[in-house]
């Protein structure tokens, strides 16, 4: 527990210090953080241009496909500001500049997980999180005080197996330095994927993310449950709990990947 | 006294994968670090030098447990580095001259701030760490200004401060002179040793600039592929590498190569000649000689670099280069 307050603690430190370094750029803060806005909501943009030829994908329509996608995109929004930079290890350990982090006494996943902190990453979110508060007004769920409770532990769960994937990423680029674009596949190429219903998949890849992967439980499985649709691959109502859980197990297993990165770091260099 | 530093036939060896063809990989073990032993006792400032590639960088890695070995024994402090990191952390002051920790967007203050409370150093012990860095690392016109407006020599400066805030026993310094104009060198040196007379802190640096040493350390440690090949005094080491110095002379006109005893003409360009002399010998009797002898103009004498004392030294131990050193490097940095 001690190393767990130990590295809240630094991360405080680093990202606050990286905030107030975006602060010395102020013009470029405001506008990178738009850009961020911006580009990101192409995404959203492009499902609108589909739905302007048809009125249903896979069986979903827009006010529903909005729910998928604000749940995906605020979820790994949140992820992306917390640790996205985690991505960039690989320059780290390739300059050489990570051995000044291991030197300080402090947790090196807290010191990297900060590293390049950028508030501009809100612009996601806050795009992610105006489709989703769309998407509420126009969908027909029937709420209850359990559906109203999953929505917070939806996004949170969401983040952390997010979360989970740019650390156990991050891991792998202390073996193969040049693997961010294999880790963009799965964080960037996993949300996106996320935004659209599972039903326009085949099941190979549905069973791939549910099981292998298990994006599936950032927004598809407890989102067909709140819409009162079937779940993905006929799973029984009560998985549309389990992304918690989930997103414990991911971060565990992310952990011990980081680990035995760092270990292999420590033993071979570069 | 007990040493401070400890290692015992210490060894580290990367596995090297390298690209010989398309999707061929050819593996192959390099002996970074083969076997070094030695012991440094509190209060020393040594001086650790070699040619790139030799395991410098990869020792000091080893000490400040970034590096896991892959033999031997080594504690620093009584702490085993690589199985207690973040605990020798405290103790321990690193810097790596091409790599600041400096925060570069940020007043340099800023990073003294973080490393007061990332290091949880008392604020009195802080206070007063840091009006002693400023007053003779003459920080105090900088603390403001942002990182990236510094000079090389000036960042320089503020990284060592940054290094001893928190009180470090030891003190690695990866060549902290390279790239400084002669004035920034010398404040370095001043205040480094200063450091080290006044507080006791045991300094270990690596370096390629000859001044550096004999300036700052009673004693040298010279090694190459992995192994130490010289552990004693400076002066030894300009015996055991016969080394020699260069005396550049500027006669009136183009004249044939100067003949004198206890020297030899290297270069001659116009008339400008390089005469080479060991660098034990004094060089006020052959000035005066040639002054004598020949319309003399200008002289300058230029020491020996440390990479010519070095080569020297090997290649009279009987050591040829077996690979070429910069491959080496790639491999281990």
């Amino acid at each position: 527990m001690g190393g767990v307050v130990d590295g809240l603690r630094t991360y405080r430190m680093i990202a606050a210090m990286w905030m107030r370094s975006t602060m010395a750029y102020r013009t470029s803060f405001v506008m990178t953080t738009f850009a961020n806005f911006a580009v990101t909501a192409l995404d959203f943009v492009a499902i609108l241009l589909m739905f302007s030829r048809v009125d249903e994908l896979g069986g979903w329509p827009l006010s529903e496909v909005a729910f998928l996608y604000g749940l995906s995109c605020v979820s790994f929004g949140l992820a992306d500001l917390a640790i996205g930079s985690m991505e960039r290890l690989g320059q780290r350990v390739r300059d050489g500049t990570l051995d000044t982090l291991l030197v300080r006494p402090a947790p090196v996943l807290a010191q990297v997980a900060a590293d390049r902190f950028g508030l501009r990453r809100l612009g996601r979110v806050t795009q992610g999180a105006l489709v989703l508060g769309y998407a509420l007004l126009s969908v027909d769920i029937g709420w209850t005080p359990v559906k109203v409770a999953l929505m917070p532990v939806i996004l949170l769960s969401g983040a952390g197996i997010f979360c989970a994937v740019f650390v156990a990423g991050a891991a792998f680029q202390f073996v193969a330095q040049d693997a961010s674009e294999v880790q963009n596949a799965f964080t960037y190429g996993g949300t996106t994927l996320l935004q659209y219903p599972p039903t326009v998949f085949g099941q190979e890849l549905v069973r791939g993310v549910t099981f292998v992967l298990p994006l599936a439980f950032v927004n598809w499985v407890p989102a067909a449950y709140l819409l009162g649709r079937p779940l993905p691959l006929g799973m029984p109502r009560w998985t549309a709990f389990v992304s918690p859980l989930v997103a414990v197990a991911c971060c565990a297993l992310a952990g011990l990947a980081w680990r035995v990165g760092l270990r292999s770091y420590r033993s071979t260099g570069s | 006294m007990d040493p401070f530093i400890e290692l015992d036939r210490v060894e580290k060896v990367f596995d090297v994968r390298r690209k010989t063809g398309f999707l061929k990989r050819e593996r192959r073990q390099v002996r970074a670090v083969d076997g070094i032993s030695f012991t440094v006792a509190p209060g020393e400032m040594v001086g650790y030098i070699g040619p790139n590639g030799a395991g410098k960088s990869t020792t000091i890695k080893m000490l400040t447990g970034i590096l896991t070995p892959s033999g031997g024994r080594l504690r620093v402090a009584g702490i085993d580095p690589s199985r207690e990191r973040t605990r020798l952390a405290h103790r321990i002051g690193v810097v790596f001259g091409q790599r600041t920790t400096l925060w570069w967007d940020l007043p340099l203050i800023d990073s003294y701030k973080l490393m007061h409370r990332m290091y949880r150093i008392p604020d009195a012990r802080y206070r007063e760490n840091l009006d002693r860095c400023v007053e003779l690392l003459e920080l105090a016109d900088l603390l403001d200004v942002p990182v990236r407006q510094l000079s090389l020599g000036q960042r320089m400066r503020g990284d060592i401060a940054a290094a001893l805030l928190h009180d470090p026993e030891v003190l690695y310094l990866d060549e902290p002179t390279i790239g400084l104009d002669v004035m920034s060198k010398a404040k370095v040196r001043g205040f480094l040793r200063e450091l080290n007379s006044e507080r006791g802190t045991t300094v270990l640096l690596t370096t390629h600039d000859l001044q550096d040493i004999e300036q700052l350390c009673s004693r040298v440690m010279v090694i190459d592929h992995g192994r130490m090949m010289y552990d004693g005094p400076l002066t030894g080491l300009h015996e055991v590498g016969e080394s020699e110095r260069t005396l550049v002379v500027d006669l009136e006109r183009e004249l044939g190569p100067i003949e004198i005893p206890d020297a030899r003409v290297v270069k001659v360009e116009g008339p400008r000649q390089w005469l080479a002399f060991p660098a034990s010998g004094s060089a006020a009797p052959l000035v005066a000689r040639i002054a004598a002898e020949y319309p003399l103009v200008d002289l300058s004498v230029r020491e020996p670099d440390i990479e010519a004392v070095i080569a020297k030294m090997l290649h009279s131990l009987g050591d040829s280069p077996k690979s070429p050193p910069e491959q080496a490097e790639e491999a281990v940095s």
